[in-house]
């Protein structure tokens, strides 16, 4: 492991091999910590059950609300993760590695920001429809589920990237890291939340679905360079 | 020669001494401007003949929500100042910014909400302008408290002002998903501020009210840049005669 | 006179609007001269400390 940090941003390594390698390692250090791999995904179990509970057993009520429950179940879990998305490598020096490696931040961070969805965002989009059968929508709405979950996942991690980087000089850092992404992702909630709606109801859900893709590309093409400038300052 | 002025609005103790002289007339200004307002607003003003005397609190409400949008937006520019051409006195500006807006935010959520309540029959309706005003006051709490938890003040400067950055880009985001969003629940609500038949007797009081904030907006700016422009001068020679009377 | 402070039957909602904006103000105008008081304070006893030194 200790070679692929060095190799992850040397110069004369094409920008496409520094980003295969950077997943790859984060990655690796993800499986290697199953422990919190799976936390938000039992964070996410967890909040999706409490809501039968508080609100009725009954499933014709908890149709309903069962894409507003998977939205912010998701959302929520997503937050939880965040904190440590840069904090190890800022830690052991890696990160001031790679901002010295004449590769881009940007997009090393991008890379490692995609790792980081790989993780969270992907196992959060399946089991959404687990969640969401628990709560009674039809099984024919799984496709909407899983698509607009896994396209808004995408904005979230970039939206959480930045604040991750902000926060890396901050101790206990968790509160003011949700301060920060939640008021941004609140575009992502509404559109995914309509686009679940949608695929419930048994109703084409693309439009929603489209607005997502265009905040997912906003996201993936300015979020990494204000991260970037975020993590330079954190390094000064 | 022309960019000399540019030069000399980074120059701390030339903003400094500039903002000391320039803070009465704003204050002054904003206060004949206000209570001017108020006057027209209160007394010369007639009654809405639908909402009766109800719709004076857009005297209050109405400049609370440009202030809101109007200082969020100083403090984002002026961050983007401070970071591309590392100006330490942008960044004092920025800072200034935070806590004003914020207030102003408030104060226009409350009005907005007992202006709700009697149109809308309940303090808090999901009115996209009001959601939006909300997600914008959450905004200035994140600015606030990331800069108070990075020590630095440095630091803090810098990594508040991208954030202050990203949230602009943000705004325009959030404002039309809220309004798509909110259309899809309900018929539009029934306040039409934008009404271009407002009388002039009305419209003239609202006009002066939006002028006198904005001018006390820039008279605090001005108290409050200069004990940020202080706090970021620590070794300076200039400050010992600037705080000495 | 005191129709006008009745509001039309609207005091109710009229009259805490513009004292709450007028609290706002308020605050703000002596939240601003205090920052300033103490940062010049401040500034005052470093200059003193560093002529001592």
């Amino acid at each position: 492991m200790g070679a692929s940090i060095l190799e992850v941003g040397r110069t004369g390594v094409s920008p496409i091999a520094a980003a295969q390698r950077m997943v790859a390692r984060d990655l690796r250090l993800a499986f290697r910590k199953r422990g919190q791999l799976v936390q938000p995904l039992a964070f996410f179990a967890i909040v999706t059950t409490l809501f039968p509970l508080a609100v009725s057993p009954e499933l014709s009520r908890l149709r309903d609300v069962a894409p507003g429950v998977i939205w912010v179940a998701a959302l929520l879990s997503s937050l939880l993760g965040l904190e440590f998305l840069f904090r190890d490598d800022a830690h052991d020096g890696t990160l001031e590695q790679h901002a010295l490696s004449g590769q881009s931040l940007g997009w090393l961070l991008f890379a490692k920001t995609v790792a980081h969805w790989l993780v969270t965002g992907v196992p959060l989009a399946l089991m959404a429809p687990c969640a969401g059968l628990a709560l009674g929508v039809p099984l024919a709405s799984i496709g909407g589920i899983v698509a607009s979950v896994a396209l808004g996942s995408v904005t979230l991690s970039m939206i959480g990237a930045i604040g991750a980087a902000l926060t890396l000089g901050v101790r206990r850092s968790g509160a003011l890291l949700s301060l920060l992404t939640l008021p941004l992702s609140m575009p992502v909630l509404i559109f995914g939340a309509r686009a679940t709606e949608l695929a419930v109801k048994g109703l084409g859900f693309a439009p929603p679905l489209y607005l997502l893709a265009a905040l997912a590309v906003l996201g993936v093409t300015l979020a990494p360079l204000a991260a970037a400038v975020a993590v330079r300052i954190s390094l000064e | 020669m022309a960019w000399t002025w540019f030069h000399r609005l980074g120059s701390p103790p030339h903003v400094y001494a500039i903002a000391r002289r320039l803070t009465p007339w704003f204050g002054w200004a904003a206060a004949v401007a206000i209570v001017a307002g108020l006057y027209g607003g209160l007394l010369l003003a007639p009654p809405d003949y639908q909402q009766g005397d109800d719709f004076r609190i857009i005297y209050v409400h109405a400049p609370s929500a440009w202030m809101s949008l109007m200082v969020y937006t100083t403090m984002a520019v002026s961050a983007a100042v401070g970071l591309i051409w590392r100006m330490k006195v942008a960044h004092a500006f920025a800072a200034s910014c935070a806590p004003i807006g914020a207030s102003f935010t408030f104060a226009a959520l409350v009005t907005g909400s007992l202006w709700g309540e009697r149109m809308w029959g309940t303090y808090w309706e999901w009115d996209p302008r009001l959601t939006s005003e909300l997600i914008l006051l959450f905004l200035y709490l994140g600015y606030m408290g990331l800069r108070s938890a990075v020590g630095d003040i440095q630091r803090a400067d810098r990594a508040s002002a991208v954030l202050a950055v990203v949230g602009i880009v943000n705004v325009p985001i959030i404002h039309y998903s809220v309004l798509w969003w909110n259309s899809l629940h309900q018929a539009p609500s029934v306040m039409q501020l934008g009404r271009p038949t407002m009388p002039a007797a009305m419209l003239v009081p609202l006009l002066i009210m939006l002028l006198g904030f904005t001018l006390l907006f820039v008279a605090l700016l001005l108290v409050r840049v200069r004990a940020e422009i202080l706090d970021r001068e620590r070794a300076a020679s200039w400050v010992a005669e600037a705080v000495a009377s | 006179m005191s129709g006008f402070f009745e509001m039309g039957g609207y005091a109710a909602y009229v009259w805490p609007s513009y004292g709450l904006t007028l609290v706002v103000i308020v605050l703000n105008i002596l939240g601003a001269r205090r920052l300033l008081a103490k940062s010049r304070e401040a500034a005052r006893q470093r200059c003193a400390m560093r002529s001592e030194r």
